[in-house]
């Protein structure tokens, strides 16, 4: 078993959130991470993404080659296109519907949605909305990661017990919050596929 | 369990664990997170491990050293051009050589993500003759880590660790052995070991030449050295760092058929690279950064076409290695379905909403309507992004301390206004001397230093500048009627070019502290400097 996801977004949008509940899933579940991340410059409000790779096996590379990722996940719809060409050829895309406009020159959007629509195994959703729905607009990324959490082959259980001990510190509200965005996220993908 | 680690946290956990008693350290991407680690330690601080940031690599090297002359292990951290600011003593130290182990980490950032240049730091370290470590993963890093200081006690030199970024930022699970205690004081034993006036230096220097086969057996014998042997003899790879995960991954079943040579210590393995030159048809050398080991062993004139590797165009000449251009190297065909939608558009990084450099540009591209000459130059931080739209405020970025040094010679050169833009942390990191220069002949420049009282490029780290910038520029000789403090925001605006304009038509040394926290900061920093401002 081996698989190949990004996380792709803008500096700031935490994306590294959903990468730690991962590794930390994959961890207790005795797997293989690598998990390959931005830092420095690009962080103000440039284009991040970050690799993150689970393997039964040995991982070698800390970057995902070309044409290899399972899954992109983006929190921005036109950070998920920057990422197309390591997607495999039956992989999956999944993203947040609302733009981070911080460039003079950014496409319009619904010709975005059509690009990403194109693609056979694309769910856009608005994961902001539905966050912010449920009363916390920072569950975003959970929204999401509730949505792609059909295609990750991680145990269910470990990704709430993920969820559970990362947000810990934050109080037993903030915990549930972020459990509630997840089944939502989860909820609102099934019925797109279905 | 396994520990989830970056490399760079896996590097500093390394070096807790091998007894160190200090880091010493300047931050700077991609190396930052080494010594951050071993600040937030609850272990480093119940040890007393030394974490503070120093105020340059320079400073952060000797102390260092020092600590080394006392005995004790230390680790020195930077970024790849930080040790262009640390050369002088990098350079000495191997001629005196280590009494305690020290160890010299160095972040390369090939592909430049967040630096001036890829200048690959293995050059450093064979042009002081010292050892080089080189981990593959990060696993490696740990263990190289305590190996490097095992190694510098042994042979009595200063051992590089040489990371790159995209291992320094990249996280696995790694497993920790038992930490070892830290060495006790004890001073050198030859007296004359750390006195380099010409008569001692020039027998440290023949020690340092005779001791270079020690390094050489001492890299033969490495467990990070590793001949792994194949089938097929048509081709034998060198692969150094991480260049070895890249090209493993080409392999689904995880075995190469080719004869590989894993370097991960240096000064290279002579005779197992004999040995594979011996073995294979043709040499492919996969190394991140330059081709430093490629030009070692290929031949000079270029008769000998055994060698493949970014000098002969089998590999990119420039940028970072992946497993992509690997394969390309190894002839593999590449299939991904799709390139880049031609709809995406770049998103280059931007100063946050609200940033004080925002309104300090503002103010400057006012004054440059008025003054068609007007010439800025600028230095490395945040405010570097001044170079790109919407404001396009800054003529050049060289180096650390620059701004006010070019300015000063483009201003002898007859330049008119001639402004200096400069963070605090920069201005204290390699400002303080130029100004002085400035000072001395009284020359006709205006240094604006952009006080957000942190070191917020790599993550808005203390300032060593912070509540200190008056009185240093005071200190050194600025005229107190051209020291002006002014804090940048929109409502300021009209009052701000007033002083800055004023300054510019003063013919001597002028400098305008613009003062206002970087927005990055948490609360209790910015109400502890209120706190401090009231003090002045
Ligand atoms: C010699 C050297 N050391 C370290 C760095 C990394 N670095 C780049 S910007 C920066 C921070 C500068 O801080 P400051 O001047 O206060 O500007 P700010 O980012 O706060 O605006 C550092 C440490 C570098 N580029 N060169
Ligand atoms: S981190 Fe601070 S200094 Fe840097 S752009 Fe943001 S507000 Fe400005």
């Amino acid at each position: 078993m081996k698989t190949n996801i990004i996380l792709a977004g803008v500096g700031g949008q935490g994306i590294l959130t959903i990468a730690a509940i991962l590794d930390t899933a994959a961890l207790n579940g005795n797997l293989n991470i690598k998990q390959s991340e931005v830092h420095g410059m690009s962080q103000r409000g440039g284009a991040v993404q970050c690799h993150v790779r689970i393997s039964d096996k040995e991982i070698f590379s800390d970057l995902i080659p070309l044409g290899k990722a399972d899954l992109i996940i983006s929190v921005e719809p036109m950070e998920l296109l920057r990422y197309i060409p390591f997607l495999k050829e039956d992989g999956y895309l999944i993203t947040d519907s609302n733009p981070f406009e911080n460039i003079v020159n950014y496409p319009e959007v619904e010709k975005l949605k059509d690009v990403i629509n194109s693609h056979p195994n694309s769910i856009i959703i608005d994961a902001k909305g539905t966050a912010k729905d449920l009363g916390n607009s920072k569950a975003t990324n959970i929204v999401l990661l509730g949505a792609a959490s059909a295609l990750i082959p991680l145990n269910e259980a470990e990704i709430i017990n993920a969820i559970k001990s990362l947000f810990e510190r934050k109080g037993e509200r903030i915990v549930n919050k972020n459990l509630k965005a997840f089944y939502k996220g989860k909820e609102i993908a099934a019925e797109i596929v279905s | 369990m396994k520990k989830l680690l970056l490399g760079n946290e896996a590097l500093a956990q390394g070096a807790i664990d091998a007894g160190i008693s200090g880091v010493y350290a300047y931050p700077g991407t991609p190396s930052t997170e080494i010594t951050e680690y071993i600040q937030q330690s609850k272990i480093a601080t119940e040890l007393k491990i030394h974490s503070k940031w120093s105020v340059n690599e320079k400073t952060a090297m000797e102390a260092a050293l020092g600590m080394s002359y006392a005995g004790k292990r230390a680790m020195t951290v930077m970024k790849h051009v930080g040790l262009n600011v640390a050369a002088d003593v990098f350079m000495n130290m191997a001629i005196s050589g280590i009494n305690g182990g020290l160890v010299v980490v160095v972040a390369d950032d090939p592909s430049m993500h967040s630096s001036q240049n890829e200048q690959d730091s293995r050059n450093y370290g064979r042009f002081a003759m010292i050892p080089i470590l080189e981990p593959s993963n990060q696993q490696e890093a740990y263990d190289i880590t305590r190996y490097a200081f095992y190694l510098s006690e042994q042979i009595g030199l200063p051992i590089m660790i040489r990371m790159v970024t995209r291992l320094s930022h990249s996280r696995a699970g790694i497993e920790t052995y038992k930490p070892k205690p830290q060495n006790t004081i004890h001073l050198p034993k030859n007296p004359h070991q750390f006195q380099l006036i010409p008569i001692h230096a020039r027998n440290r220097y023949q020690h340092l030449v005779a001791i270079q086969s020690d390094s050489r057996e001492s890299s033969e014998n490495s467990n990070f050295n590793k001949y792994i042997s194949g089938p097929n003899n048509s081709l034998g790879i060198i692969a150094s760092g991480i260049a070895y995960n890249y090209l493993m991954e080409n392999f689904d079943d995880d075995t190469c058929p080719f004869p590989i040579l894993k370097i991960g210590q240096y000064p290279l393995p002579k005779k197992q690279v004999t040995k594979l030159f011996d073995t294979c048809k043709k040499i492919l050398v996969l190394e991140d950064g330059a081709p430093f080991i490629e030009e070692l062993v290929h031949d000079y004139f270029g008769r000998n076409k055994k060698v493949m590797g970014r000098l002969t165009g089998h590999l990119n000449r420039v940028g970072e290695l992946n497993p992509d251009n690997i394969s390309d190297a190894l002839g593999f065909e590449m299939t991904y379905p799709e390139d880049i939608p031609t709809i995406v558009t770049d998103r280059p990084p931007e100063l946050c909403v609200g940033c004080a450099h925002r309104d300090l540009f503002e103010a400057i591209n006012q004054l440059s309507k008025e003054h068609s000459n007007q010439q800025v130059f600028g230095d490395i931080g945040c405010y570097a992004l001044g170079v790109l739209p919407p404001y396009k405020s800054i003529n050049t970025l060289i180096d650390m301390g620059a701004s006010i040094t070019m300015a000063k010679g483009a201003s002898d050169a007859g330049i008119h206004p001639s402004i200096a833009i400069i963070g605090d942390s920069t201005f204290t990191h390699s400002g303080m001397t130029g100004l002085l220069d400035a000072v001395i002949e009284n020359t006709p420049i205006t240094v604006i230093i952009s006080d957000n009282s942190a070191i917020a490029m790599t993550g808005a780290q203390d300032s060593s500048a912070s509540g200190r910038l008056i009185s240093i520029c005071k200190g050194i000789g600025v005229d107190e009627n051209h020291l002006k403090v002014i804090t940048p925001l929109h409502k300021n605006l009209a009052k701000n070019i007033d002083v800055i304009r004023e300054e510019i038509n003063y013919p001597g040394v002028s400098v305008v502290i613009a003062q206002r926290p970087c927005v990055q900061l948490p609360k209790e920093r910015k109400d502890a400097l209120k706190e401090l401002q009231k003090t002045l």
